[in-house]
């Protein structure tokens, strides 16, 4: 059952693969990437699973963070052009750079 | 034999998006490409193993490094790759084939993945092995000497990239204050 699950995913991995590669607009790789990195916290779930090694998930658990800070991060550069503003209209605005990545 | 198929698919993957990101000339789609080609190498290590390597992969390589180089498009503003006409490959290529020949050949006197004789085992491994869950408690060992053992030497290195970082801010957030500061006197001039 972990065999078709791994296959599954490492399925699903080629076809996010394949749309970073060919995606039109900036938005369709973003999501690839996105997707990318959640199938690789479920191929570590799954493989802490299959070799019995469970702390592995918390490896897991701070891929899914790393994966949802990064893309926060670049959607707000592409959005906006930088990390600090909040609104397009006021650029300059200076506040919690170093929060962002 | 599920192993096995993961290496090969995730090498595989890894093949593809580097001969990608060779080829391509959009500097975006090269960015994202890098994040997934950090998410790839991280599962590998994964795979063989080593989870510490694959952490700071995944925090550096898909995490930092990619907001930073994205960060550099939006200050630069260049979106593609310029070609310059003149451009031979075989210099180039002839110098990466005999350096990767001599790491090839190099690899073959290293003892095998896993090998208990290798010299690495043999020397201060045993200790640490025995000893760590005793001495610290930690379940993992290489946490156990990296966090225990030489917890000194960590607390110079984080207090080491701590004072980087510092001075990286100081020199890039006061010059951005000053230069906002200068364009708001300047539009209140203007009004």
């Amino acid at each position: 059952m972990f065999t078709a699950a791994i296959l599954a995913i490492l399925v699903t991995m080629g076809l996010a693969l394949a749309r970073a590669l060919m995606g039109p607009t900036v938005y369709d790789r973003i999501a690839a990437v996105n997707m990318f990195g959640t199938k690789t916290v479920l191929l570590i779930a799954i493989i802490s699973f299959l070799s019995d090694r469970t702390d592995l998930l918390d490896i897991a658990l701070v891929y899914a963070l790393i994966n949802f800070i990064g893309i926060v991060a670049v959607l707000k550069l592409v959005v906006y052009g930088n990390l600090y503003s909040s609104e397009k209209e006021n650029p300059k605005q200076l506040n919690a750079t170093g929060n962002d990545n | 034999m599920i192993d096995i198929v993961i290496n090969i698919v995730l090498l595989a993957f890894l093949a593809i998006t580097a001969i990608a990101i060779v080829r391509m000339t959009n500097l975006f789609a090269i960015i994202m490409l890098f994040g997934i080609f950090s998410f790839l190498s991280a599962g590998l290590f994964v795979v063989m193993d080593a989870v510490d390597v694959a952490f700071t992969e995944a925090a550096v390589g898909a995490g930092i490094s990619t907001v930073l180089m994205i960060a550099t498009i939006a200050l630069t503003k260049v979106q593609k790759e310029k070609h310059t006409g003149k451009h031979r490959p075989w210099l180039p290529l002839a110098v990466v084939i005999i350096t990767g020949a001599t790491l090839v050949y190099g690899t073959l006197d290293i003892p095998a993945f896993g090998d208990p004789e290798a010299p690495a085992q043999k020397h201060v491994a045993p200790y640490y092995i025995k000893q760590s869950i005793p001495d610290t408690g930690v379940p993992n060992v290489v946490t156990a000497v990296l966090a225990s053992y030489r917890g000194f030497d960590t607390l110079g290195e984080v207090v080491v990239v701590f004072t980087a970082g510092i001075a990286v801010l100081l020199l890039i957030g006061g010059k951005r204050t000053k230069q906002s500061a200068i364009k708001k006197e300047r539009e209140k001039d203007d009004t």
